[in-house]
């Protein structure tokens, strides 16, 4: 059928394939995730994107055509950035109680996570673009994908590492603080928040609403950290 | 909704002129979240407004990340010429994350008391 060939070369050429695509990947994967129980392997997120990849690969589209009306939803990321401070000032009354051991031990954390994994890749070899990439891993998407652009690093694979830091870092944050002996609910909430953001934060907000409040100032403290301290930490490495 | 969704975006706007002017590498968004967050301590918290439009944007945001996130498959021959390095570096800086914030954590809060 030729008109329904020329239909679809039309719909490649515009932005509302590629819009309506994004969306309906989203609630099926959202659906899926939901079916799976919100289990810690599984991510709405990754499970979009790979439906999504897949499809662009069966129907030979390119990535920048599919971009063409994905960027609206991509759009959204900067507004909703800005609204991370509505649940950041939820938490202020917490922050100041503990001011110096929060500013302290995230500083220490937060530090050791992004600079290890930036030593790691480069140390085998990666290019400075995958040591771009990696080194905002621990924060949240939004934040951790724009300091990524900003410093010529590639925000597709940062998100990626987001990702895998969080799935990892919910799966393994309870045993681990059991074998550490780290059994402060406050302190649990604060690693896991610093560590690996909302995923593992999420997860431990199932054990204890404490942790979960430590862990959403964490996420969002430590993606304003991170976007000062990674900068310099790029300079100082790769020069 | 449109006037909270414009505070956000004046936020970001303004966020992103400072980040441009002042040539700090530091992403304007995150800038336009320091400035709201300062009007919320200075107005004493956020009105219904934009309390609902933010947690509207917040609990969609998984949603946001797919599109860049699908650029993957422009990266896949980075991340299979990488996949060794990736393979041991995320665990391990995410465990000396987890390690190092959760003890120090603790062993302040208790030295403190």
């Amino acid at each position: 059928m030729p008109g329904l060939y020329h239909a679809w070369v039309y719909l490649q050429s515009g932005p509302l394939l590629g819009l309506t695509a994004t969306l309906l990947a989203w609630q099926a994967a959202s659906w899926l995730d939901a079916r799976a129980g919100h289990a810690g392997w599984s991510n709405p997120i990754m499970l979009a994107m790979a439906i999504l990849v897949v499809a662009l690969i069966a129907t030979g589209t390119s990535y920048r055509s599919y971009f063409n009306g994905a960027q609206y939803v991509q759009f959204l990321l900067g507004p909703a950035t800005v609204a991370l401070a509505v649940p950041m000032y939820a938490n202020l009354a917490t922050m100041r109680r503990n001011l110096l051991p929060i500013l302290a031990s995230m500083i220490a954390g937060s530090l050791a996570a992004a600079l290890s994994a930036m030593l790691i890749v480069a140390a085998l070899g990666a290019p400075h673009a995958v040591v771009i990439s990696i080194a905002p891993k621990s924060v949240t998407t939004p934040i951790a994908m724009g300091i990524s652009q900003d410093l010529g690093g590639l925000p597709a694979l940062t998100a990626i590492f987001v990702l895998l830091t969080g799935i990892f870092g919910a799966a393994i944050a309870l045993p681990f603080f059991r074998l550490l002996r780290v059994r402060d609910r406050r302190a649990q909430g604060l690693a896991a928040g610093t560590a690996a953001h909302g995923i593992a934060t999420a997860r431990l907000l199932l054990e204890s609403d404490t942790a979960g409040a430590f862990g959403g100032l964490a996420i969002g403290l430590n993606g304003l950290m991170t976007a000062v301290m990674v900068p310099l930490l790029v300079r100082w490495l790769l020069g | 909704m449109v006037r909270a969704l414009s505070l956000l975006l004046l936020c970001q706007l303004l966020g992103t002129v400072i980040a441009r002017a002042t040539g700090v590498p530091i992403p304007g968004p995150v800038f336009g979240l320091v400035l709201l967050l300062a009007l919320l301590v200075a107005r004493s918290g956020p009105d219904p407004e934009l309390h609902s439009t933010a947690q509207g944007l917040l609990r969609h945001l998984g949603l946001l990340f797919v599109p860049a996130g699908v650029g993957v498959v422009n990266e896949l021959g980075v991340l299979r010429a990488n996949a060794l390095a990736i393979a041991i570096a995320l665990p391990i800086s995410t465990l000396l994350g987890l390690a190092i914030t959760g003890l120090a954590m603790q062993l302040l809060l208790r030295s403190e008391r």
